[in-house]
């Protein structure tokens, strides 16, 4: 073995390549690959370009130019417009009150749906009873069910508990909707927990509530911020039950900026109408923004299902 | 692409793989640092070390999986350093099987062939043959998923014996088998290499299948080759204190201490005349090593030279020997005897050392003397 | 997980006569109330509500709901109403179109993010931003990118192509593509992000494995990852055609189911027969109709999921 040397000091190199392949800074594959997403990301943002160059523009500007060009002269007119003077039939106090609504609408939803589920799911994990899956899987199934299936009964429901047209009864709504996707959400989480976190705090003589709040709700942090960041957004973007179960005084944001922009009578404010698009659009916006992966992994979390 | 090289020089007809200075840095971290190693047509070389010592990114870079940031790789003649891993003449064998797990064993070994539009009957035998030494015959319907993590193991190992190449690269390929079934592949392997004389690279972090498969072992330690040489070789004569206590288990026992002319001094005094001193030996700090299946006890010890008497802390029968753990100048000495023995817990023993068995290193350079 | 021994159980066993078990209601009360909002809403909503709406659609409900039933005939008012022929039509064209282009788009967006790109993380933030928005959001958007007199078409006509035409919301015949280009641009994100994920779980070492064999990329993408990725792609697949079946908002900002009935879509139907015609039991009918696609593409779905294996 005395012929082959380790680790000698000396160059062993012979002729030919060496050391890293000399490459062009950019192949042409690496072009397709980032001209390929350059053009999604143009497709992408187009829409969101637009609406801000469109609502920062006066009418005249709108009226004779390009959509895709930046204001000349920067206004704010259309927002302020849109946010306390647009109308909605009758009413000329614009999307403030429709924002109003919705943060009335949503921070109930979000916190009751929450906790109905968080301590549902534990209920489901820790403390098993005879039916409890049989409930879990109805109501998982039931998160399929076309919502136009069950909106009328639920107008009914609504009206004898004296709460249709009302924030209340929304919530409610909206709470009851919530229900399936959350306790999925916190079930699965609590069983990823070690059981015997659960079974040594049980010994210890902790029961139901002292167990769910001393030792797994503050150890759940994470899971509670992607179940508000998912109820949040889902909540704040609602349509259809903001349409059937509110009256115009309650309507959510979406709803009355819908009423807003197609309505039918006078003149089309398009710069208008694009700030009122982008104000409704702003509160999930900032919420993806901040929460990055948290929101992947919420809406992630809906798909993988079991 | 390949044949545009030549084959290099006459002093590779005999080396199948040719690493020649070696070097690989992710980033501003280097991974591997100016490595050399020839390997002969039909050896069986074994990469061995600690985990994240850099193996597999040795042997990615082998592959072409990985591209070095220096030196060249040679395999059969040319310099494959920038040509693609398919190009190579190389198969591989991972850890995780990586077999395709949507097709049956019949199209995870002839996936690449007909790839490379080998025709129908070339393919056809190829495979039948994999199937034939490997004993995949019954198997070849079957998905991936309905084998056993053994059966997977031979298909992956079948994937490359079709490719019909002269290097076989393996990964690991046995670390997610249990400890019954690992033992079984490994002498499967074994047998494997007999027959088709192949060169073969196998990296592994197990002493056991080092020991058992290689011709030379090559032990790694933070992207550098510590010692190159037989699995005996390394076991008698460790090139370094990393590789004495890396290889061995229980590991060697290290006694601090001096040399003064041949004499080692330290808790014990061992005169070193018998020793194989590889230079003329220096006075200075040294490390005294020996392992624990060479030191002899009791009556075995009567005719050493050396002998010091220790008391047992622990006994450890485990059938076939007896570890006892002792306490020697404050430093645990470990002995391996035979499993029959009558000594006890808290028993006092003389205990003997051959000067020949042991190993000396300096304490500084941790270089065997 | 098994279900633990409940200390209370012994307890209460201890003192009382040693072979009377504890009532079964007593058992773990806590954890039932905790659970009653979980089983009303399972009960009186998803079955009750569903089961409700069902039966009256066999009734000649209209302005209120009542029990006098009338058979079938609200269906056979429903397959005869030749708007609802149109939604029906109108839904199958739209959703398969948008099923399979987005689960082509999804699984390209994804390989292309997949393929160790610098700023992966922005490019991912933008394909995936429209799928925060509402619904209402996008349609409006789109509303005006598509407005023939100001938005694209205006903006190439103004770039010299005086004949360029391209009015995609007053055009029934085309108007599906504007549909589309909204519909994708708000929903393909979502695919992507679950592509994505399934990619990145792939093992590392099939693909090495594939280079060693000499596959080339698109060859291992086409015949190794995707079927891999079957299971990502049924998932993917049953919750876009869920959403689909589902598709309201979108349309009522975008096109309010015009021009004529172009875009005229089964929720649509719904939400006009119960509260704009006062026609309950025909709304009824329809969503009970809108139900039966879902079970039809549920079904299958829950059975190749559970039904073959357990799982825990
Ligand atoms: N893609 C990579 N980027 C940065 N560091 C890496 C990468 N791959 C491996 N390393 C580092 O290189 C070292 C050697 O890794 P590896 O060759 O996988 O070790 P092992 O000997 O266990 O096979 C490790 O410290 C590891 O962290
Ligand atoms: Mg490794």
């Amino acid at each position: 073995m005395a012929d082959l040397s380790v680790n000698t000091p000396a160059t062993r190199l012979l002729d030919g390549p060496s050391g890293k392949r000399k490459r062009a800074r950019f192949t042409p594959k690496r072009i397709m690959i980032y001209g390929a997403l350059l053009l999604v990301s143009f497709y992408y943002l187009l829409p969101l370009w637009v609406m801000v160059m469109t609502s920062l523009k006066g009418m005249p500007e709108v009226r004779m130019g390009n959509i895709f060009a930046p204001p000349v002269e920067i206004t704010f007119e259309p927002w302020v417009k849109a946010w306390a003077q647009a109308c909605t039939g009758l009413n000329c106090d614009g999307l403030s009150r429709g924002f109003w609504n919705s943060v009335q609408i949503t921070v109930p939803s979000v916190v009751l749906s929450i906790i109905i589920a968080s301590v549902n799911g534990y209920a489901l994990v820790n403390w098993r009873f005879k039916g409890s899956e049989i409930f879990f899987t109805i109501l998982i199934f039931g998160a399929f069910i076309p919502y136009q299936v069950m909106i009328y009964p639920i107008v009914i429901i609504l009206r004898e508990l004296g709460l249709m047209g009302s924030v209340w009864g929304l919530v409610m709504v909206h709470t009851i909707f919530g229900m399936p996707i959350l306790t999925l959400l916190f079930r699965n989480y609590f069983a990823s927990l070690p059981e015997e976190l659960f079974k040594a705090a049980r010994v210890d003589g902790a029961g139901f509530w002292r167990i769910f709040l001393k030792v797994l709700v503050p150890m759940s942090l994470p899971i509670f911020t992607v179940a508000v960041i998912l109820q949040l957004t889902g909540i704040w973007n609602d349509f259809l039950f903001g349409v059937i179960y509110t009256k115009p005084a309650t309507y959510p944001m979406t709803v009355q900026l819908n009423n807003i922009v197609n309505s039918v009578q006078g003149v089309k404010e398009y710069n208008v109408n694009m700030a009122a698009t982008l104000l409704t659009g702003i509160v999930p916006l900032t919420v993806y923004l901040i929460s990055g992966k948290l929101f992947v992994r919420g809406i992630a979390s809906g798909a993988v299902k079991g | 692409m390949l044949d545009t090289v030549p084959p290099v020089s006459s002093a590779l007809d005999d080396i199948s793989v040719s690493i020649r200075d070696l070097e690989l840095a992710f980033g501003s971290v280097k991974v591997l640092k100016d490595l050399n190693i020839d390997i002969h047509k039909g050896e069986f070389l074994v990469l061995l070390g600690a985990s994240g010592c850099g193996k597999s990114t040795l042997l990615n870079c082998i592959a072409g999986l990985l591209e070095p940031t220096g030196g060249q790789i040679f395999i059969e003649g040319q310099n494959v350093t920038w040509a693609e891993p398919s190009e190579r003449g190389i198969g591989m064998v991972f850890q995780s099987y990586a077999l395709y797990p949507q097709m049956s064993v019949k199209s995870n070994l002839s996936f690449g062939l007909k790839n490379a539009k080998l025709p129908k009957d070339q393919i056809e035998k190829r495979v039948a043959r994999a199937a034939e030494i490997l004993h995949l015959g019954p198997l070849l319907d079957r998905k991936p998923g309905a084998l056993s993590g053994g059966q997977r193991q031979r298909v992956a190992i079948g994937r490359a014996l079709v490719r019909d190449v002269d290097v076989f690269l393996f990964d690991e390929p046995l670390s997610n088998l249990d400890a019954k079934l690992r033992a079984e592949l490994r002498v499967e392997l074994k047998r494997l290499h007999q027959s088709l004389a192949n060169t073969m690279i196998y990296v592994t972090h197990d002493q056991v299948e080092a020991m058992t498969l290689a011709d030379r072992i090559a032990i790694m330690k933070g992207g550098v080759i510590q010692q190159l040489a037989a699995p005996l070789e390394i076991y008698n004569t460790p090139a370094n204190l990393y590789v004495a206590g890396f290889i061995g288990a229980p590991p060697m026992n290290f006694i601090q201490g001096a040399l003064r002319g041949t004499d080692f001094e330290g808790i014990i005094n061992v005169p070193m005349q018998g020793y194989g001193f590889s230079a003329a030996p220096k006075d200075g700090a040294v490390v005294f090593g020996i392992r624990p299946e060479h030191v002899l006890v009791n009556d075995a010890a009567a005719s050493c030279a050396v002998q010091t008497r220790v008391v047992v802390d622990v006994v450890e029968p485990m059938g076939a020997d007896t570890l006892l753990w002792c306490t020697l100048g404050g430093d645990e000495f470990r002995i391996r005897l035979d499993g029959q023995t009558p000594i006890r817990q808290g028993d006092t023993i003389t205990v003997g050392i051959d000067p020949a068995r042991a190993s000396l290193f300096d304490k500084e350079t941790e270089i065997r003397l | 997980m098994t279900a633990l021994p409940d200390p209370d159980r012994g307890a209460v066993r201890a003192k009382a006569a040693p072979a009377r078990r504890p009532s079964r209601l007593l058992h773990n009360p806590m954890s039932k109330v905790a659970a009653m909002p979980m089983i009303a809403t399972a009960l009186v909503i998803f079955v009750g509500c569903s089961l409700w709406t069902v039966v009256h659609s066999f009734t000649d409900s209209k302005l209120l709901p009542r029990l006098n039933f009338v058979g079938f005939e609200q269906y056979e008012r429903l397959w005869s109403s030749s708007r609802w022929i149109t939604s029906v039509e109108n839904i199958a064209i739209y959703g398969v179109t948008a099923l399979v282009l987005s689960l082509v788009l999804g699984f390209l967006f994804a390989a292309l993010l997949d393929q160790r790109i610098r700023a992966e993380g922005i490019f991912r933030t933008i394909i995936l931003y429209p799928y925060a928005l509402s619904f209402i959001v996008t349609g409006l958007v789109w509303q005006w990118v598509l407005n023939p007199d100001f938005g694209i078409q205006n903006v190439v006509r103004d770039l010299g192509f005086a004949s360029f035409s391209f009015d995609p919301l007053n055009n029934p015949d085309t108007v599906m593509i504007a549909l589309l280009m909204a519909g994708l641009w708000q929903g393909t994100g979502l695919v992507t992000v679950i592509m994505l994920a399934g990619l990145r779980g792939v093992d590392e070492d099939i693909w090495k494995a594939t280079r060693v064999d000499g596959i080339p990329a698109w060859k291992t993408y086409l015949f190794v990852v995707v079927p891999i990725l079957r299971p990502v792609f049924v998932t993917a697949t049953v919750l876009i055609a869920t959403g689909i079946v589902k598709l309201y908002d979108l349309v009522v900002a975008l096109t309010n189911g015009g021009p004529g009935s172009a875009t005229q879509m089964p929720a649509l139907y719904v939400y006009d027969a119960m509260f704009a015609k006062q026609n309950l039991a025909q709304g009824f009918a329809a969503s009970t109709i809108m139900l039966l696609a879902v079970l039809v593409l549920l079904i299958p779905w829950s059975i190749h999921e559970f039904g073959g294996k357990k799982r825990g």
